[in-house]
């Protein structure tokens, strides 16, 4: 008697918990990417505040911290290199993306056109996106390189003499700006692709019957209506384009001198050459506030884009 | 459109091709010759896979070393990150959910997308040198994971959505619960999609530099884009072996863009323009 009842009640016991599972199935569910952003990206961001307040060690592979106040702040505002390096991210980032968006829409319109061969214009354009940017940055550097790369090479034989590119303060960051356009005019291309594809051919039809020209068409009808869609990917592409620090990192170092250094860089240097561990987590904090505001108005940008639609 | 314009279209997309291509193409060139013809400057020379066996054979490079680490770190990263974002996809897709729970979490993922991953670099340090992983595949793994979840998850949330609902109704009133229905029906039927987000995930991960430099320091969890980037930094730069090592990480988005071109696109558009 007791053997068989103590059986139902397991049985019962484990119904129960099934049906329980099964009942608040979306919210265990959702359970483990709310476990991981809070532990992998909460819990950081609560670290990077304490550590811009502290000096920290490792002492005997213990972490030992240090309460500083606004130390760093001070260090901050009397170190040289950050206005260099914020005036080059900026500068970075401006002409990149104004030269990325003009080639992407130019080339979605072209791609867009081509009846023939298109996968195959698609497929190439892709391809730079998915190499590593650390092959990117080395390819680059042996067609920059001064005495054997291919650039040179090339300008020798019209006649002229190549310049030192990356090594030289004047070109460090036009270099690199080439390199960037070459690597992510790609990604502006695809957003702008879906963008050209969707546009209704009809209309335009109808304006050419009615006497317009190819570049009246796309002037007065397809422009405007392709207006969200180029703010939209311009604004995130101005985002990303923050983060640049693999290509940099590689083909220039930030230099010479400052004259390529850019605000990831300068964060990592800070960090793991000159192991200040509490002054690179004051500047990634600022870093932080600053492109969340950018985000956010990312965000609001794109609901309001596609309300209007 | 007659003739003249539709060359002049192909000539100009061919040359783009062109501009995209040849850099791949001189680097894989440079990558089969040796110094003296490197240096000499000359088109013809004899190929030779020598930088190649340099860089897997010789004792100098931890070539292998290093690959085998990219494909862990490549392999933990995607299984995580495949698990977590799938099952969290799945019940955003398809449970009621309020509004702003929703709105939250997509948020959440923007901000992790679109953040320079330079903020996390110093508390991931830390973390790892607390919880004594640093400088392991696994350090890098939990940095790779947080990086792709936000483009696995939207790429999944998007597959997920092309499930039609009633397989799923018959499925529960055939008495599946709702844990079977997703293994047994849902997952099966999203099985090309999910298949593209992880190979996505992979490249992301082979690729990625940041972390993998900031979370190791021996061949014992560098990844190749550490070990390329160490190339850089000496002060005789082996050429040729750069070339190889740059054209042999190249190779997965080679292969990657003939196989999987359409969710190539999805993915990177998906989380574009969808906020």
């Amino acid at each position: 008697m007791m053997a068989t009842s103590a059986v139902d009640m397991t049985r019962q016991q484990r119904w129960r918990l099934s049906t329980f599972l099964d009942a608040n199935f979306q919210y265990w569910a959702l359970a483990p990417i709310l476990i991981f952003l809070a532990v992998l990206t909460l819990y950081p961001v609560g670290q990077l505040l304490r550590m811009s307040v502290s000096d920290m060690a490792f002492v005997k592979g213990k972490l030992e911290w240090t309460y500083v106040g606004l130390d760093h702040f001070q260090t901050l505002r009397n170190d040289p290199v950050v206005p260099d390096a914020l005036k080059n991210t900026l500068l970075f980032v401006v002409v990149v993306v104004c030269v990325e968006a003009v080639l992407g829409l130019l080339l979605a319109i072209l791609v867009s056109r081509a009846r023939r061969f298109a996968w195959f214009y698609r497929s190439v354009y892709m391809i730079p996106l998915l190499i590593p940017p650390i092959a990117i940055g080395t390819i680059w550097r042996l067609m920059y390189d001064y005495n054997y790369g291919i650039i040179n090479q090339v300008l020798f034989e019209l006649g002229l003499t190549g310049p030192l590119w990356t090594a030289n303060p004047d070109l460090a960051l036009v270099s690199v700006m080439i390199v960037d356009v070459w690597h992510w005019t790609s990604f502006l291309f695809l957003i702008m692709l879906a963008g050209v594809e969707s546009l209704p051919y009809e209309l335009s039809e109808a304006a050419r019957v009615d006497g317009a020209n190819e570049v009246q068409v796309y002037r007065h009808i397809f422009f405007p209506l392709l207006r969200p869609t180029i703010i939209v990917a311009l604004m995130l592409r101005t985002i990303l384009a923050f983060k640049v620090f693999d290509q940099i990192f590689l083909l220039t170092g930030g230099g010479p001198g400052t004259s390529s250094e850019v605000i990831s860089l300068y964060i990592y240097k800070v960090y793991f050459v000159q192991t200040r561990l509490g002054y690179g987590a004051l500047l990634a904090l600022l870093t932080a506030v600053i492109m969340s505001v950018f985000v956010v108005f990312y965000q609001w940008l794109n609901n309001y884009v596609n309300r209007q639609r | 459109m007659k003739k003249p314009g539709t060359w002049l279209l192909h000539g100009v997309l061919m040359l783009f091709a062109l501009i995209i291509l040849a850099p791949v193409v001189y680097t894989f060139l440079t990558s089969l010759k040796l110094f003296r013809d490197i240096i000499s400057g000359s088109w013809a020379f004899d190929p030779t896979w020598r930088n190649y066996e340099q860089l897997f054979m010789s004792n100098r490079n931890s070539f292998i070393d290093l690959t085998r680490n990219s494909l862990v770190v490549g392999g933990l990263t995607l299984a995580v990150v495949i698990a977590v974002a799938a099952l969290g996809a799945y019940s955003l897709s398809r449970f009621r959910w309020r509004r702003a729970i929703s709105g939250l979490v997509m948020a959440w993922l923007l901000f992790v997308n679109m953040l320079p991953p330079i903020i996390f670099v110093g508390p991931f340090y830390l973390i790892a040198r607390t919880l004594d992983i640093y400088d392991t595949p696994l350090a890098i793994v939990m940095a790779h994971s947080i990086l792709n979840l936000p483009l696995a998850f939207w790429m999944l949330h998007s597959f997920f959505a092309d499930v039609p609902v009633e397989l799923e109704e018959a499925a529960a009133i055939d008495g599946c619960s709702r844990l079977q229905t997703f293994l047994r029906i849902v997952l099966p039927i999203a099985r090309p999609g999910i298949a593209a987000t992880a190979v996505l995930v992979f490249v992301f991960s082979w690729k990625e530099f940041l972390f993998a430099l900031t979370l190791s320091s021996t061949p014992a969890a560098m990844t190749i884009p550490v070990g390329i980037a160490g190339f850089a930094q000496e002060y005789n730069i082996r050429y040729g072996e750069m070339a190889a090592a740059a054209f042999f990480a190249t190779i997965p988005a080679l292969i990657l863009v003939f196989i999987a071109q359409k969710h190539i696109v999805k993915g990177m558009t998906l989380g574009a323009l969808k906020g």
